[in-house]
C-alpha cells in the first residue's frame, strides 16, 4: 500500500525528470545496469557524479576568481564535467555546459561566467530533485 | 560467464565474444564504475584503471593479458591518444577512443593514431556489447599476414623448423584479415602460446641473417611507420623469441638505418664485400655463387633477405639470378656484367627492391641503402655503379678471386672469425672506403654471422684487401644484397658454386658485396638494414652502402654476390 505509493510517487518523479529534461536517455540505461548484485547502482552513481562535480565546480568558481585563468583550463574543467554529467544523463546540466563552453571559445570571460551559473542553477536543481527521489 | 574466466591463461575457447579480456582507462571514477558495469553484462571480463601510466603497466605486466583497450581521451596524465600509439606500438592491442567531445577533428585524431573505433560519451550499452569485433578482426588479419609470409617463410621455416601457421600464429596485434585462420579462440591461444615459449627464452638472441631477414620482412610488411615490436614478433612467427628482442633489435635496427642514411654520402661502405671466399673465379665461380644467389631469392621470394635478422627491411633482396651474380665476392673482375637485379622484397610490400645493378661500377651510390629496405623504398642497388669504390686493386681483380680461393670455405665457424678478421682488416684497407663502412662491419662481429661469413670471412679478408686496394670495381652487379638473411641460403649457394660466401656474416654489418661473377662491385647497400629509418628511401638510394661506392671500383672486380652484407652493423653489436 504504502510502497505502492512510494512507488507511484518515485515513478511520477522519474517521469518528470524526463519531461523536463533533466534527464535524458541514459539515465535509463543506467537504470538497467541495476540489477540483483547493484540494487542502488544508479544512486551510487549518482553520488559520485555529485561528489566530483562539487568539487569541478568549485574548481571553476575558483579559476574565475583568479586573475590569470587561462582558457584552457577553464576549458579542461568544464570537459571533465561535461564528461560526468553525461555519465548520469543530467541533461539540463550537461545543456548548459555545452553552452557556457561555447562562450568561452569564443573568449567572452563574462559570459563564460554567466554560463556557468547558469550551468551550476541547473546542478543544484538536478541534485536537489534526485535526492529525495533516491531517498524514496 | 566472464567472471569464471581464470587470467589469461585460458584460451577463450567457448563462446565468443564472451570473456573478452578489457582495459578500461579513464580519470572520471563515474565512468568508470559505469563502464565495468556495462561490460560485465556483455560478458567481459574487465580490469579498470584511472591512470594512463597505470593502464601501461598492466598491459606490460601481462602480455596477452588484454584483448582490448578502451581508453578516454582527456586525461590528466598521458594524453589519451598518445596512450593509444604506445599501446598500438607495444602491444599491439586494439584500442578504442572514447570522449564527449565528438568533433570531427578528434575524431580524426583518434583514427590517425590508430584507434579502432571512436566512441561518444555518453556510452550506450549496445555499443560496448560490439567492441568484440575489433579484436576479431584483427586476428583476422593477423592470420592473413601469417599466410602471406609463408612463401617467404617456408624457407625459413625449414630453417627454423617450425610450422609458421601450425600454431596459427595469430599475431595478436594485426588486423590482417585473411579469415582463413581459425576463430579468435584459436588465435588467442596461440597468441598466447607464441608469447609463452618466448618468454621463457631468455638468453641473449643471436640475430643470425635469417631472422634478421624475417624481421626486416616483416617491419616492412607492417610498414615502418606502424611497426611495433609485438606485430614484428608475430609476423616473424619465430616462437622462441620474445617481444622485447624484437623491441630491442627495432631499436637497433632504426638506428642503423638512421646512421646507414647519413652514411649514404660517405663512401665508404664498401666494406661489405664480405665476399665469402669466392674462390671461383668470376665466370665459373660466380655462377656458382650466382646460383646461389639466384637461388636465395626463389626462396625467398620476398627477398628479404635479413641480414643478421637485424633488419629485416633490407632482407628482402631478391637476388634475381640475374645471371650475373656470379658468386658473391670475389671475383673482382673487370667488367661488370651481369647486372644483378636483386629484387628485395620486403616483406610486406613487395618491396623489391630492384637492385639492377647495372654494371656500370660507378652507381653503387644508389642502391645500396639497404637499410631502406624496409619498405618502400625499392632498393636499388646500384650495384653496379660503385662509384666510390676506390679500390686501389684495380689491376687485380683476380686478386680477389685468389684470395677467396684461399679461402676454401673453411666452415661456417671459420668463416665467422675470418670474417671478423676480415673485417678488421678491411678496415684498413677501406681507408678509401669511407670508413664507416667498415665501421658497420665492425661491430657486425661474429654475430650472426652467416654460417658463410665464416667463409667468407677469408674471403673477406681477401676482399677487402682487394677491395681497398683498388677501389674494387666490384661491379656490383645487381649483387642481389643477398643478405641472404639465410646465412644458409648464402651458405648453401656459395657452397653449390664452391665459393664460400662469407659474406654477410659478418653480422649484419657485413654488406656483402655481391659482386658479380664479373666483378660487378656489389653494393651493399642492403645491409641498412640496420637502419633506423626503416623507410629510408633515401636510404636505398644513398646506399648507406657506401659499399657501393666502393664498388665503384674503377677495377671491375667481380665480387660474387653471394657475399651477404651484414648490415646491421650497428644492430648486431
Amino acid at each position: 500500500m504504502e510502497s505502492k505509493h512510494v512507488h507511484q510517487q518515485i515513478a511520477a518523479m522519474r517521469q518528470s525528470f524526463f519531461d523536463e529534461e533533466v534527464l535524458d536517455e541514459f539515465f535509463s540505461q543506467l537504470e538497467q545496469l541495476e540489477d540483483q548484485n547493484n540494487p542502488n547502482f544508479v544512486e551510487e552513481v549518482f553520488t559520485m557524479y555529485f561528489r566530483d562535480s562539487t568539487t569541478l565546480l568549485e574548481t571553476v568558481e575558483q579559476a574565475m576568481k583568479t586573475i590569470s585563468i587561462t582558457l584552457a583550463k577553464l576549458d579542461k574543467i568544464l570537459h571533465q564535467l561535461k564528461g560526468s554529467s553525461a555519465s548520469v544523463g543530467a541533461k539540463k546540466v550537461l545543456n548548459e555546459i555545452n553552452k557556457t563552453r561555447q562562450v568561452l571559445e569564443k573568449g567572452n570571460l563574462e559570459g563564460t561566467k554567466a554560463g556557468i551559473w547558469e550551468m551550476r542553477k541547473e546542478y543544484e536543481s538536478l541534485k536537489a530533485k534526485l535526492e529525495p527521489y533516491f531517498q524514496v | 560467464m566472464v567472471l569464471a574466466e581464470s587470467g589469461f591463461s585460458s584460451p577463450r575457447n567457448d563462446a565468443f565474444p564472451a570473456g573478452l579480456r578489457v582495459l578500461v582507462v579513464d580519470d572520471d571514477p563515474t565512468w568508470l564504475k559505469i563502464l565495468e558495469k556495462m561490460l560485465k553484462k556483455c560478458s567481459y571480463e574487465v580490469t579498470t584503471c584511472c591512470l594512463a601510466r597505470e593502464a601501461l603497466n598492466l598491459l606490460r605486466e601481462r602480455k596477452d593479458g588484454y584483448d582490448i583497450v578502451i581508453s578516454d581521451v582527456n586525461m590528466p596524465d598521458m594524453d589519451g591518444f598518445k596512450l593509444l600509439e604506445h599501446v598500438g606500438l607495444e602491444m599491439d592491442l586494439p584500442v578504442i577512443m572514447m570522449s564527449v567531445d565528438g568533433e570531427t577533428s578528434r575524431v580524426m585524431k583518434g583514427v590517425q593514431h590508430g584507434a579502432c573505433d571512436y566512441l561518444l560519451k555518453p556510452i550506450r550499452m549496445k555499443e560496448l556489447r560490439n567492441i568484440w569485433q575489433h579484436v576479431f578482426r584483427k586476428k583476422i588479419h593477423e592470420v592473413r599476414d601469417i599466410e602471406s609470409l609463408e612463401g617467404f617463410e617456408s624457407i625459413q621455416m625449414t630453417r627454423s623448423g617450425y610450422d609458421l601457421f601450425d600454431d596459427g600464429h595469430f599475431l595478436s596485434g594485426d588486423d590482417t584479415t585473411s579469415g582463413r585462420k581459425r576463430k579468435d579462440a584459436d588465435n588467442k591461444h596461440d597468441d598466447r602460446e607464441l608469447s609463452d615459449p618466448s618468454s621463457t627464452k631468455k638468453a641473449r638472441v643471436v640475430w643470425t641473417v635469417d631472422l634478421h631477414q624475417k624481421f626486416v620482412k616483416a617491419v616492412n610488411q607492417i610498414g615502418f611507420d606502424k611497426v611495433g615490436p609485438k606485430k614484428i614478433l608475430d609476423l616473424m612467427n619465430v616462437p622462441w623469441l620474445t617481444r622485447e628482442n624484437v623491441a630491442s633489435h627495432l631499436q637497433k635496427y632504426r638506428l642503423y638505418l638512421s646512421r646507414l642514411q647519413k652514411e649514404s654520402d660517405i663512401k665508404n661502405s664498401f666494406i661489405g664485400m664480405k665476399h665469402s671466399d669466392l674462390p671461383s673465379k668470376d665466370s665459373t665461380a660466380s655462377f656458382g655463387p650466382h646460383k646461389a644467389m639466384n637461388m636465395i631469392p626463389d626462396d625467398v621470394p620476398n627477398g628479404t633477405y635479413s641480414f643478421s635478422a637485424s633488419n629485416s627491411l633490407a632482407q628482402n633482396v631478391d637476388l634475381k639470378g640475374q645471371g650475373d651474380l656470379k658468386g658473391i665476392t670475389s671475383a673482382p673482375v673487370a667488367e661488370p656484367k651481369g647486372a644483378l637485379s636483386i629484387d628485395i622484397h620486403d616483406s610486406h610490400e613487395a618491396k623489391s627492391t630492384q637492385m639492377s645493378f647495372d654494371h656500370s661500377l660507378g652507381s653503387v651510390d644508389s642502391a645500396v641503402s639497404f637499410a631502406s629496405f624496409n619498405s618502400t623504398t625499392p632498393l636499388q642497388y646500384p650495384w653496379t655503379e660503385i662509384p666510390e669504390i676506390q679500390f686501389k686493386q684495380e689491376g687485380e681483380p683476380l686478386h680477389l678471386e685468389n684470395g677467396f680461393s684461399q679461402l676454401p670455405l673453411p666452415g661456417p665457424s671459420m668463416i665467422e672469425n675470418e670474417a671478423n678478421r676480415s673485417r678488421i682488416e678491411v678496415k684498413p684497407l677501406l681507408d678509401e672506403c669511407r670508413s664507416n663502412f667498415v665501421e658497420h662491419l665492425g661491430p657486425v662481429g661474429a654475430e650472426d654471422l652467416f654460417p658463410i661469413q665464416s667463409k667468407g670471412q677469408s674471403l673477406n679478408n681477401q676482399v677487402f684487401d682487394l677491395i681497398s686496394a683498388t677501389k674494387s670495381s666490384m661491379k656490383t652487379q645487381d649483387v642481389g644484397l643477398n643478405y641472404l638473411a639465410d646465412s644458409e641460403l648464402a651458405l648453401r649457394n656459395l657452397n653449390a658454386s664452391g665459393v664460400g660466401v662469407p659474406l654477410a656474416t659478418l653480422s649484419e654489418d657485413l654488406q656483402i658485396c655481391w659482386l658479380q661473377g664479373d666483378c660487378y662491385p656489389m653494393n651493399y647497400g642492403l645491409q641498412d638494414l640496420e637502419c633506423s629509418t626503416y623507410d629510408n628511401p633515401a636510404l636505398m638510394a644513398e646506399t648507406p652502402f657506401h659499399l657501393y661506392d666502393v664498388l665503384r671500383f674503377d677495377h671491375e672486380h667481380l665480387f660474387d654476390p653471394t657475399e651477404y652484407y651484414a648490415i646491421d652493423q650497428g644492430l648486431f653489436a
